[in-house]
C-alpha cells in the first residue's frame, strides 16, 4: 500500500539525490557536466567491496574507503583532465567529452580487471533485519542507507548556507573571475569540490550496491542517466533541486513499478526529464540564464 | 526617426529605466549620454529587440519595434556595434563584414546547391562590397587576416564595417572608442563624421565628452534610468543637473582636498 | 581483379560500415557547426533504422521508398521536438537531446508489437549495395560544402561563435538551428536506414548513449573544422577495433583513452587546416619563383 511504497521510494530517493548532489556541485562550481560521475560511482561500489572481501574491513570501514578513494579519484581526474582545460578556457563542450572518454576507460579497465559478472557483498556483512513500524516495513539497510544520505545532504547544506566556504563556493558559481578578484582561492576549491562530489558519488555507489545487491562494471552508467535526469528536474547546479529532485525521482520510479509495470521504469525517469525541458527547462530551482565569466 | 515615448523597465523590484522619452531626427547624429549604470546599454538592448520594454512605445519609422524579432528589427534598418565587441573572432575580417549582409543576399537553395548565375553574382558582390567597406574604415588591406588577431582599434572598426553592411538607416553605436588613444579617437571621429555625411542616421551612447559634444547634434542625458536633459551640445554644457549629474563628485574631491 | 573479390568478401562490410559511420559523423558535425550539441543523432539514426525497416518488412516498400521513410520520420521528430529543445543552449541542450535519446530508447524497448522489444528487429532484407552508401555519402558530402559556401554556412558560424550578434546581422537564429538540427536527423536517418538493411538485425541497444558518444567522438577525433574531419573520424574510429584486436578486452578502454586524449591535446581533432597551415609556414622556403605575381 501507499505508505510502503513511500518507504520504499525513500530510501532509494535518497541514495538518487545522494548521486546526484556531487554530480550538481560539480555542475554549479566548476561549470562542467562531468559524465565519468557513473564511473567514480562505481569505483567506489568496487573499493568498498575489496576492503570487505580482501582487507575484512567492517562495513562502516569499507564505507570510508569507499569515499577516500572514490575522492581522490575525483581529484586526480580534476588535477589531470580537467584542470589543463580550465587553463585553456575551453567551451563548456570540451570537458563533458573529455569525461565521457574517461567513464570509457574506467568502465572498461574495471571490467578487465574484476570481470563483467555481477557481484555481491558477503552476506554476513549486509544487515538484513527488518523493523516494523507504523504499519509499514523498512529493513536496518534501507534506513542506514536514508539516514546517511540525510546526514550528509545535510552537511552538505549547511555548509553552503552558512560557512565562509559556502559563500565562496556560491561566489564561485557565480562568476569564478570575480571570486577571483574578491581574493577567493579559486583554483583550490575546484580541486576540494570535484574530490568531495566524487567522494558522495562513491559513497553513493556503495549504498546501492548493498541495496541492490549487485556489484558491476557497468552499474555507473544507468545511474548516470537517472542523475542527469534529477539534476535537471532539480535544476542545474542548485543542492535542493538535487535532494528533491532526487527524491521525486525515487517515488515516481517506484509509483510507477507499483502501478505500472517494471519495463517502464527507465521510461519513466527520461519521459519526466524531457518534460521538463520541454515546459519549464530550468528545473525546479535552476536559473535558465549561463553563468558570466 | 526613431522615437521612444515613456519607455521604461523593470527588472523584478529593480527599476532600471523610467519615463524615457526622445526623439532621434532621420539625418542626425545623437549622443546618449551618462553616467556609469545609468542604463544606456538598456536602451540600446530595448530597442533592438534583445530586451522587451516594460512599457513604454519604440517607434521606428512609424512602425513599432516592441515584440519584433531582433533579426526582424535588423531588417528593417537597424545596425549596432556592442559596448564588449562582439566580432566572429574566428572567422577572417571579409566574412565578419559579409555576415552583415545575410539579410541581403537572396538566393534560394537550389540556386546554391547547383551554383546558379545568381548565387555566383550575388555572392561576388556581397564580398566585394565588404571589402567597399572594409576600405572605408581603413581595414582593407587586412581583409583575409583573421579577426582575433585584430588589435582593440581595429576590432571595434571591423564592428563599424560590419554593422554598417547591414545596410541600416539608423546606425546605433555603443560606445565606440571605448578603450581607444586619443590618436585612434580623432580617425574614428573623422570616420563617423563621414559615415554622417552619406546619410546614415547616427545615434550613440559615448562617455567621452569632447568626442560627443564635437559630434552630435543632439544629445540626450540619461541618469538613473530618467532623462534629465535633452538638447544641443551647449545647452546640455551649460545644464545645471547634468553638470551636478556629472561633476558632483569632482566638488566631493574639491571637499576632500580641502579636508586634507 | 582477383585480389578485389577476395578482399571484398571479406571487408565489404567493413568498408560499407566505414560509409555509414561517415555520414553519422557528419550528421552530428552540421549541428556542431552550428554551435549546437545535439546528442539525438543516435535516436534518430534508430527511428529511421526502425522507419525503414518496418517498411520493407511489414509493408513491402521497395528500398528506395523505405530509405525515404527511414528520412522522413526522424526529421519530422526534429521538427517537433526542435522548437522547445533548440531555446536552450550549451550544456542544457545537450542534456536535453541526451534525455531524449535514452526516451526513444525505451520507447522502442516498450513498443514490443512493432519493434520486437528488447529482441529488436531481425531477418531484414539485406538491399544495401555499395553504390547506395557511396551516393549517399557524396549527395551529403556535396549538399554540406555547398552549403558551407553560401549565406547559409556563414550564418551557422556567426551563430555558433555569438547567437546575439548573428541575430542582429539580420540573421533568424533559431529558423538556422531548427535547419541543422532537421537536417542532421535527416542524415542520421538515411543512415540507420542503410545500416538496418546491411546488418538485417537491430536492436533498441544500438541508438543508445553509446552510440552517441561513438558518433560524437568520430567527429571529435577527426576535426570539426570542416566535413573532412567526420569523415576522418568515422574511418579511424571503424577500424580502431579491428586494428587493435589483439587488445580483446582492452579495446574500448583505448577508445576512452584516445577520447581523453585528444581533448587534451588535439583540440580541433585531427584533421586541421590551421594547424596545417602552420606547419607548412615554419617549413624552409624554397627559392622565389622565377615568374613575379605566381600565387
Amino acid at each position: 500500500m501507499l505508505e510502503q511504497q513511500l518507504v520504499n521510494a525513500l530510501s532509494l530517493g535518497c541514495v538518487y539525490a545522494l548521486f546526484a548532489l556531487g554530480f550538481t556541485l560539480v555542475f554549479g562550481v566548476l561549470g562542467v557536466i562531468n559524465l565519468s560521475h557513473g564511473a567514480i560511482f562505481m569505483i567506489g561500489a568496487y573499493a568498498a567491496l575489496q576492503a570487505v572481501t580482501k582487507l575484512a574491513f567492517p562495513l562502516w570501514a569499507s564505507l570510508i574507503a569507499a569515499l577516500v578513494i572514490a575522492g581522490a579519484f575525483g581529484f586526480v581526474i580534476d588535477l589531470l583532465i580537467l584542470k589543463p582545460l580550465r587553463k585553456r578556457n575551453a567551451p563548456h563542450l570540451i570537458p563533458m567529452i573529455a569525461t565521457i572518454g574517461l567513464a570509457i576507460f574506467f568502465n572498461n579497465a574495471s571490467q578487465g580487471l574484476f570481470g563483467a559478472e555481477n557481484l555481491r557483498f558477503p552476506n554476513e556483512v549486509v544487515p538484513n533485519e527488518q523493523l516494523h513500524f507504523a504499519g509499514v516495513q523498512i529493513s536496518v539497510l534501507e534506513l542506514a542507507i536514508v539516514l546517511l544520505s540525510f546526514a550528509l545532504m545535510t552537511g552538505l547544506l549547511l555548509v553552503m548556507r552558512r560557512t565562509q566556504l559556502g559563500r565562496a563556493l556560491r561566489a564561485i558559481a557565480e562568476s569564478p573571475k570575480a571570486a577571483a578578484l574578491l581574493g577567493i582561492n579559486v583554483e583550490g576549491l575546484f580541486y576540494l569540490t570535484s574530490t568531495v562530489a566524487a567522494a558522495l558519488g562513491g559513497v553513493a555507489g556503495v549504498l546501492i550496491a548493498l541495496y541492490s545487491n549487485a556489484v558491476f562494471p557497468l552499474m555507473g552508467q544507468p545511474m548516470l542517466h537517472k542523475g542527469i535526469a534529477v539534476i535537471i528536474l532539480g535544476g542545474m547546479g542548485d543542492i535542493r533541486g538535487a535532494l528533491l529532485g532526487g527524491l521525486f525521482l525515487g517515488f515516481a520510479e517506484v509509483m510507477s513499478v507499483a502501478y505500472i509495470g517494471s519495463t517502464m521504469r527507465d521510461a519513466v525517469a527520461f519521459g519526466l526529464l524531457f518534460l521538463v525541458l520541454l515546459l519549464r527547462p530550468q528545473g525546479m530551482f535552476g536559473k535558465v540564464l549561463e553563468r558570466k565569466a | 526617426m526613431l522615437k521612444l515615448t515613456q519607455v521604461s523597465k523593470r527588472f523584478g523590484g529593480l527599476s532600471v529605466l523610467q519615463d524615457v522619452s526622445f526623439d532621434v531626427p532621420a539625418g542626425s547624429v545623437f549622443g546618449l549620454i551618462g553616467p556609469n549604470g545609468a542604463g544606456k546599454t538598456t536602451v540600446f538592448n530595448l530597442i533592438t529587440g534583445l530586451l522587451a520594454p516594460s512599457g513604454g512605445t519604440i517607434e521606428f519609422d512609424g512602425r513599432s519595434l516592441v515584440g519584433v524579432a531582433p533579426h526582424q528589427i535588423t531588417r528593417r534598418g537597424l545596425g549596432r556595434t556592442f559596448q564588449n565587441i562582439r566580432i566572429f573572432k574566428e572567422m577572417s575580417l571579409l566574412e565578419n563584414v559579409v555576415v552583415g549582409m545575410h539579410a541581403h543576399l537572396t538566393y534560394g537553395v537550389p540556386a546554391l546547391l547547383f551554383s546558379l548565375p545568381g548565387f555566383r553574382a550575388q555572392e561576388r558582390a556581397s564580398h566585394a562590397k565588404a571589402l567597399e567597406l572594409l576600405s572605408w574604415v581603413g581595414l582593407d588591406h587586412k581583409a583575409s587576416d583573421v579577426a582575433d588577431n585584430l588589435s582593440y582599434g581595429d576590432q571595434r572598426k571591423l564592428e563599424l564595417a560590419r554593422a554598417l553592411a547591414t545596410e541600416p538607416r539608423l546606425l546605433l553605436l555603443d560606445e565606440p572608442v571605448a578603450g581607444m588613444n586619443s590618436g585612434e579617437k580623432v580617425e574614428l571621429m573623422a570616420l563617423i563624421q563621414r559615415i554622417a555625411q552619406r546619410g546614415y542616421t547616427i545615434f550613440m551612447i559615448e562617455h567621452d565628452m569632447r568626442f560627443v559634444m564635437g559630434l552630435c547634434q543632439r544629445i540626450a542625458v540619461l541618469n538613473f534610468g530618467r532623462i534629465i536633459a535633452e538638447g544641443t551640445p551647449a545647452e546640455i554644457q551649460s545644464n545645471p543637473a547634468v553638470i551636478e549629474a556629472y561633476l558632483g563628485r569632482e566638488d566631493d574631491e574639491a571637499i576632500a582636498e580641502g579636508a586634507r | 581483379m582477383e585480389w578485389f573479390d577476395n578482399f571484398w568478401a571479406v571487408y565489404s562490410n567493413l568498408v560499407l560500415t566505414i560509409g555509414i559511420n561517415a555520414l553519422l559523423a557528419l550528421s552530428i558535425w552540421l549541428t556542431l557547426s552550428c554551435g549546437l550539441l545535439a546528442m539525438a543523432n543516435a535516436a534518430f539514426m534508430g527511428i529511421g533504422a526502425y522507419t525503414a525497416s518496418l517498411l520493407t518488412m511489414n509493408v513491402g516498400a521497395p528500398f528506395p521508398v523505405a530509405l525515404a521513410g527511414g528520412v522522413i520520420a526522424p526529421t519530422l521528430v526534429a521538427l517537433a521536438i526542435g522548437g522547445p529543445t533548440l531555446r536552450l543552449s550549451g550544456v542544457y541542450l545537450a542534456m536535453a537531446t541526451l534525455g531524449f535519446g535514452e526516451v526513444v530508447r525505451v520507447l522502442i524497448l516498450n513498443a514490443e508489437s512493432f519493434t520486437g522489444g528488447a529482441l529488436g528487429l531481425n531477418g531484414i532484407p539485406q538491399q544495401t549495395q555499395w553504390w547506395h552508401v557511396v551516393l549517399a555519402l557524396v549527395v551529403v558530402l556535396l549538399l554540406l560544402w555547398r552549403l558551407r559556401r553560401s549565406r547559409i554556412g556563414r550564418a551557422f558560424e556567426a551563430i555558433k561563435e555569438d547567437g546575439v550578434a548573428a541575430s542582429l546581422m539580420g540573421i533568424g537564429v533559431m529558423a538556422h538551428k531548427m535547419l541543422a538540427f532537421a537536417l542532421g536527423a535527416a542524415i542520421a536517418g538515411l543512415a540507420g536506414a542503410l545500416n538496418a538493411h546491411l546488418t538485417f538485425f537491430i536492436g533498441p541497444s544500438e541508438f543508445g548513449f553509446d552510440r552517441g558518444v561513438d558518433i560524437l567522438t568520430m567527429a571529435i577525433l577527426g576535426g570539426t573544422s570542416g566535413p573532412t574531419g567526420p569523415v576522418l573520424g568515422a574511418l579511424i574510429v571503424t577500424l580502431l577495433p579491428e586494428l587493435l584486436r589483439g587488445f580483446k578486452d582492452f579495446r574500448t578502454m583505448l577508445n576512452g583513452a584516445i577520447l581523453v586524449l585528444i581533448v587534451l591535446f588535439l583540440p580541433k581533432g585531427l584533421w586541421d587546416p590551421l594547424r596545417f597551415r602552420q606547419w607548412f609556414a615554419r617549413a624552409p622556403r624554397k627559392p622565389a619563383p622565377a615568374t613575379v605575381g605566381e600565387r
